[in-house]
């Protein structure tokens, strides 16, 4: 795997920090007039989802992680693994429920999404940003309800619970932000 | 920003100059890096190198009894890119025939304070080294005691100190004053630093009460450094070991050969008048003036686009 020095880390590049593959969020030059040069850089675990603050000297390196990611088709969950697929290559891979993590409440078979692949094993999964679920279960609602008001919990197919405006109905596919877990609007089937 | 650096010298008499970027020799600090070109008048070819600031030339034209002198011009650093730095950038440097240190810095203070006059800046703050080093961090930067610089380290989250600066004190210091002292300097205010540890002297005097400190300064604004003085050297021989034992540590770090400039040395053999003198960014200051958080902004061209 490719080695890179202090001068080469920028946004987004993958390393082996620790044994563990990172990615560099942010590298800041600092160096005195008369003295040393540092890397004050900010780094986030890949497999912890951690960000920390590290240190190096300018023009120590890293060795790169081979960490990809790839969009995949969500297949089924058999209890103990969730499985997906590549499209292409029709390559599948399974995924335990501590890389899929908090994704997992957002997936719907046939959907697609981004695994991160170390080593060619899956290290993390992403949902799209925007997933349409339905719902399977939320309050009726009762007449005169407007988009206004503080909205009510619903249950969607994946089992996440997201709130929704009142007069939105059981049954109803909605549209989600994956990111900050907000319903966005209905979709006319 | 230029016209007003120009008239503050002009009205205090000091004589602006222009010496050469290119030189046949070189600083030897293992700090700075330099670039280095190629004179070809066929059939001579020549390694020059682009100067990292122009103090020896400078001191060179003191010697020969220019009095007090400014510049202001380019500086070249290899390898220095960042959001505070370009490799290519902006000094202003300028030395007073007569002037101690402490009188150094009430002009500096006047200079910054005009250049800043729309920002309403706090009152200048000075401090020595050994006592903003020890309020930030309890400990002492003049004896190293590598148990308890360690056990700061570890203390702050900072554990990979310990193995980046193993037993080498001027590098602790500068480890431990980049990440937990600085940026605490000068908060909407110029905050000089003087009484540099001795292990950190670079041109400057050994002070003559305190043998551990030396006669150097630092200015700080916001936590970014602005520039560095010094009550000169002028002992040829001393000059010659500090670039002696710069041009070993070079080698031994096998770092790119460095010509130790003998012009210079003669110059203060032959006398270098009493001095003190400073060297400012300007695009630094420029950064600050503008409120721009990247260096990049106050640059027609970064490297990157150069």
């Amino acid at each position: 795997m490719a080695i890179y020095s202090t001068n080469e880390f920028k946004a987004g590049l993958k390393v082996m920090l620790d044994n563990d593959p990172c990615a560099i969020i942010e590298n800041e030059f600092v160096k005195p007039g008369k003295g040393q040069a540092f890397n004050r850089v900010k780094i986030r675990n890949l497999k912890t989802g951690r960000v920390i603050e590290r240190t190096f000297k300018s023009g120590e390196s890293l060795e790169g992680a081979d960490v990809v990611d790839v969009e995949m088709q969500y297949l089924y969950n058999d209890g103990q693994f969730r499985h997906f697929m590549v499209p292409d290559t029709f390559e599948q891979y399974q995924c335990d429920e501590k890389a899929v993590g908090d994704a997992g409440k957002w997936l719907k078979d046939q959907d697609s999404c981004t695994v991160t692949l170390w080593n060619d094993a899956p290290l993390a999964i992403s949902p799209a940003n925007f997933v349409e679920l339905a719902i399977v279960e939320t309050d009726p609602g009762v007449r005169g309800d407007t988009s206004g008001g503080g909205g009510k919990p619903a249950t969607l197919e994946t089992g996440a619970v997201v709130r929704v405006p009142l007069f939105v109905q059981q049954g109803e596919v909605i549209k989600v932000d994956t990111r900050t877990g907000e319903y966005v609007s209905r979709v006319k089937e | 920003m230029l016209a007003q650096i120009r008239l503050f010298f002009a009205e205090r008499s000091v004589l602006e100059v222009e010496t050469p970027l290119l030189s046949h020799s070189i600083g030897t600090d293992p700090q700075l890096e330099f670039f280095t070109t190629e004179y070809c008048a066929s059939p001579l070819r020549q390694t020059l190198f682009l100067q990292t600031s122009p103090e020896f030339a400078m001191k060179r034209l003191l010697a020969t009894g220019s009095g007090s002198i400014y510049q202001i011009g380019k500086a070249f650093r290899n390898g220095e890119s960042g959001r505070f730095h370009n490799p290519e950038f902006t000094m202003l440097e300028w030395y007073r025939v007569g002037f101690t240190l402490p009188q150094l810095m009430d002009e500096i203070s006047d200079l910054i304070g005009g250049l800043f006059s729309s920002q309403s800046l706090q009152d200048t703050q000075r401090v020595s080294y050994q006592d903003i080093f020890c309020s930030f961090t309890g400990l002492d930067p003049l004896v190293f005691s590598h148990q308890d610089y360690c056990a700061f380290a570890r203390a702050c989250q900072l554990s990979e100190a310990v193995d980046i600066c193993g037993h080498d004190h001027a590098m602790w210091l500068d480890f431990i004053f980049s990440h937990k002292v600085q940026p605490h300097l000068g908060s909407n205010a110029l905050c000089m630093v003087y009484g540099y540890p001795a292990c950190q002297s670079s041109l400057a005097r050994i002070n003559e009460q305190c043998p551990l400190t030396t006669d150097r300064v630092e200015l700080f604004i916001n936590g970014i450094e602005l520039g560095n003085g010094y009550y000169e050297l002028a002992d040829a021989e001393e000059q010659n070991r500090r670039f002696d034992k710069e041009l070993a540590i070079r080698h031994q770090q096998k770092l790119p050969v460095s010509v130790k400039d003998q012009l210079l040395i003669s110059a203060l053999e032959s006398g270098l008048p009493e001095c003190s003198g400073v060297a400012i960014g300007l695009d630094r200051v420029l950064m600050l003036l503008s409120g721009s958080s990247s260096i990049e902004d106050v640059l027609s061209f970064s490297i990157h686009r150069a």
